[in-house]
């Protein structure tokens, strides 16, 4: 009812109203999403922290830093291509979120198998990026012999903070791979049965911030 | 203002515990972890308040043969750890954790926390933080860390400083492990304060606690990441040698192994959460503070909204001042004026939320309660502290006074004593709402004269000397020619009260025990207060809060002697047409 009384008037408007109404501030939005958008918002913070002190380090830094798309290309067909890990790397977590958007929709239209398929196809996705950091880091430390405390080809901070930022990124997403098989699990189980399915997009905001997440460290790190 | 809506919680089950131990340790209910955040955070700070006699001892008596124990390295270890006790385990623990807990889902007029199960969490990880936190005490680790509660690189992670190898990697462990206990509090106050409200209860009929402590949980929710980031850089400079924070060195005649790292980096992070962690537990102690005034001088807080917009504001401003605190650090002097004015900015808002106080208690019907007396000092000592806070924000004052004496005095009284009286202040004001019973009254004002008159004697002379140079964090001045014998005697002074006002803590706590067992019994509105704790249908509130059915609001908090209405206060489930 309170949608028909709102529907000549601008976003301002409702803004307004539902900010100075009572019981909840974000109309419709359950607590767990509310949550989830909160939780985000800090850890949005952390990651800042992160990048900004990798900047900061970086410039002032008088040792050279080594050329990522150099350090960072993989041989294919006896060529040396720069980033080609990366972009797979890349195209795979971002398809992950795709993946993840359909379960979403699935899962709006109560479709519990379809939501449980798409969210194992994201979770395995996510396994997938993990592996080929795992493959990343193996190489880097074995073949080139980048440590976290030294760095063969200039500044040992490449290598500090290179493990330090990507590990944490894949932490989130060692953890994300976790939440989404159980709460794919539980949703084929029927748990949610009686819910209109929204855990689904609160598991699948945290997804796709672990995504953009990664999209920035790509900028940063990769492409500077 | 649509007020159609259901609240969802009248709507689900409550988690009912069946145990003992479900009830009242492993509990879900927010009062009880209220309860055992308060508890924790008071035996800590009991630790922090025992460390800083031991070190007033040896500032004024440096001669005593009995003292001879405590040597350099336990003084510097005393330092840190009583500032890092009494900054994050116990004034934010109980600020944000037993005071949130307690009045957020009772003032909101919610039968608990969004999510019980995380915030009884939030509780267990605190403990845990605070049990690796005094892990530093165990005897052949080299005890805690020894570097000042900043924690500076490099000297924190060299040798030489006490507790460099295992007492400083407790505490980042420990602040890391803190930090995710709040998170898990925080978020579970701000979604309550958001989504969890009941019928009539808009966001501007709030009290200003709850006020207060969401904007302070937002604050943490984005400051404590900087800190958690520094840590966890820290951690890997000291333990498989990374150089984020550690430039080229040479320590003790050797070359380190660090090269090309960062200091300043560390001050940047560590004051980017550090100076919103003094509006962390100062936003609180506003709102707790606020909502005493009014309660006790029977009149409705003056300019509510402002106040309410004056708490956002500091918030918001406080982001961006952090560099005043590192104005000796080298800056360049166009970002020391840059930050200089911003911090002077926040003083704005800040005379506004003091000049609202004094608003509210002009002409009015002041009840001079132990709480109405806490609520009335925290203002003297608050605004104490904050004009200091004008000099050392300036740096052309900042530099010659920085590292003295008079530092020591501006963040004592305004982020030190001025909190404290707050909770204490709220605790006598709660405690009747929590227990059903009175404290006592006699012992309560001896407690406060000793406590407010002693803090005064502490740190009023610690400005003087300050002004004359002496510097904070020396374990012994001996003979130096600058240092003259009125100094000695006022340090003397200065830890003579200094032991009467930590014995007469005792006082406290015998009143809160003697009182839970003995005291008078309150009944539900001992103060007769408006807002919603006090409507709750049993007195301690039970589990669920509210019984059957959630209160439902129909005005702000603050109706106080309303002119025609029978009795000088209306609470807020009181109809409006029921009054004129």
């Amino acid at each position: 009812m309170a949608e028909a009384a709102q529907t000549d008037q601008g976003p301002l408007t409702t803004i307004v109203d539902d900010w100075s109404s009572d019981v909840t501030t974000f109309k419709a939005v359950p607590w767990g999403k509310a949550m989830m958008w909160i939780f985000l918002l800090s850890d949005t913070f952390i990651f800042t922290s992160f990048l900004v002190s990798y900047m900061a380090v970086r410039m002032t830094q008088t040792d050279a830093w080594p050329e990522p798309s150099a350090v960072f290309s993989l041989e294919a067909f006896g060529v040396p291509v720069p980033l080609l890990l990366i972009a797979i790397m890349t195209f795979i977590l971002i398809t992950s979120s795709g993946t993840m958007a359909m379960a979403v929709n699935m899962g709006y239209r109560k479709r519990k198998v379809a939501v449980f398929w798409l969210m194992l196809a994201t979770a395995l996705l996510g396994l997938s990026f993990v592996g080929m950091q795992a493959f990343e880091w193996t190489k880097l430390i074995t073949g080139e012999g980048v440590k976290a405390w030294q760095n063969p080809m200039g500044a040992p901070q490449f290598g500090s903070f290179f493990f330090m930022i990507t590990g944490f990124h894949g932490l989130h997403v060692s953890a994300g791979v976790a939440y989404l098989g159980i709460i794919a699990w539980r949703v084929l189980r029927g748990k949610y049965d009686n819910t209109n399915f929204e855990i689904v997009e609160i598991t699948g905001l945290y997804w796709h911030f672990v995504d953009l997440v990664w999209v920035f460290i790509f900028a940063f790190f990769y492409l500077w | 203002m649509a007020t159609a809506e259901i609240p969802y919680q009248e709507t689900v089950p409550l988690h009912h515990p069946k145990t003992w131990i479900g009830k009242y340790v492993f509990s879900q209910d927010h009062k009880v972890i209220a309860v055992q955040y308060g508890i924790t955070a008071m035996a800590v700070g009991l630790v922090a308040l025992l460390l800083s006699d031991l070190m007033r001892i040896q500032i004024a008596f440096p001669d005593w043969s009995w003292m001879d124990w405590f040597v350099e390295d336990y003084y510097y270890q005393a330092i840190t750890m009583h500032g890092m006790i009494m900054v994050i385990y116990l004034l934010t623990a109980f600020l944000l954790g037993a005071f949130g807990n307690f009045t957020v889902p009772l003032m909101c007029g919610a039968r608990d926390m969004v999510f019980p199960f995380v915030n009884m969490l939030s509780y267990w990880v605190y403990l845990l933080s605070v049990i690796i936190l005094l892990l530093g005490y165990i005897p052949g680790l080299g005890g805690p860390t020894g570097a000042g509660w900043t924690l500076y690189p490099p000297q924190t992670i060299t040798e030489g400083t006490p507790g460099a190898d295992w007492g400083i990697t407790t505490m980042l462990a420990s602040l890391a492990v803190f930090i995710v206990a709040f998170t898990m509090g925080g978020l579970n106050y701000i979604t309550t304060i958001l989504q969890a409200r009941t019928r009539g209860m808009s966001l501007m009929r709030l009290p200003l606690t709850v006020w207060g402590i969401f904007v302070a949980t937002f604050l943490g929710l984005l400051a404590f990441p900087a800190l958690f980031v520094s840590a966890i850089m820290m951690i890997l400079d000291l333990k498989i040698g990374t150089s984020f924070f550690m430039p080229a060195i040479v320590s003790l005649g050797q070359t380190l192994a660090y090269d090309g790292g960062q200091p300043l980096l560390f001050q940047h992070l560590f004051w980017f959460f550090g100076h919103p962690e003094v509006y962390i537990v100062a936003l609180p102690a506003f709102g707790v503070v606020s909502d005493l005034i009014s309660v006790h001088a029977r009149k409705n807080i003056f300019g509510y909204r402002l106040m309410v917009w004056a708490l956002v504001f500091i918030g918001i401003l406080s982001f961006i001042v952090w560099a005043h605190h590192m104005f000796v650090a080298g800056m360049h002097p166009y970002f020391g004026f840059f930050f200089a004015t911003t911090t002077l900015i926040i003083a704005v808002p800040t005379a506004i939320k003091v000049y609202n106080w004094i608003l509210t208690l002009w002409k009015a019907n002041i009840k001079l309660t132990v709480p109405m007396l806490y609520a009335l000092s925290f203002v003297l000592t608050f605004i104490m502290g904050g004009i200091t806070g004008l000099f050392l924000g300036n740096v052309i004052i900042d530099i010659p006074l920085s590292d003295t004496y008079f530092v020591v005095a501006h963040f004592h009284m305004v982020m030190g004593v001025s909190p404290i009286l707050a909770i204490f202040g709220g605790i006598y004001h709660w405690y009747p709402k929590l227990t059903g019973r009175m404290l006592n009254d006699t012992l309560g004002k001896w407690h406060f004269w000793i406590t407010f008159l002693g803090t005064y004697v502490i740190y009023f002379p610690m400005h003087y000397l300050g002004f004359i140079g002496v510097p904070r964090r020396y374990y012994e001045n001996f003979d130096s020619s600058f240092y003259p014998a009125s100094a000695e005697f006022l340090n003397e002074i200065i830890t003579i009260t200094a032991l009467i006002v930590g014995v007469a803590q005792i006082l406290y706590i015998v009143n809160l025990v003697h009182s839970y067992f003995y005291g008078k019994s309150a009944g539900d509105n001992p103060w007769g207060a408006n807002s919603l704790e006090w409507c709750t249908p049993e007195t301690p509130p039970g589990h669920g809060n509210w019984g059957e059915k959630l209160p439902t609001v129909h005005r702000w908090a603050y109706d106080y002697s309303v002119p025609g209405s029978e009795k000088d206060f209306i609470p807020q489930t009181v109809p409006q047409e029921r009054t004129s």
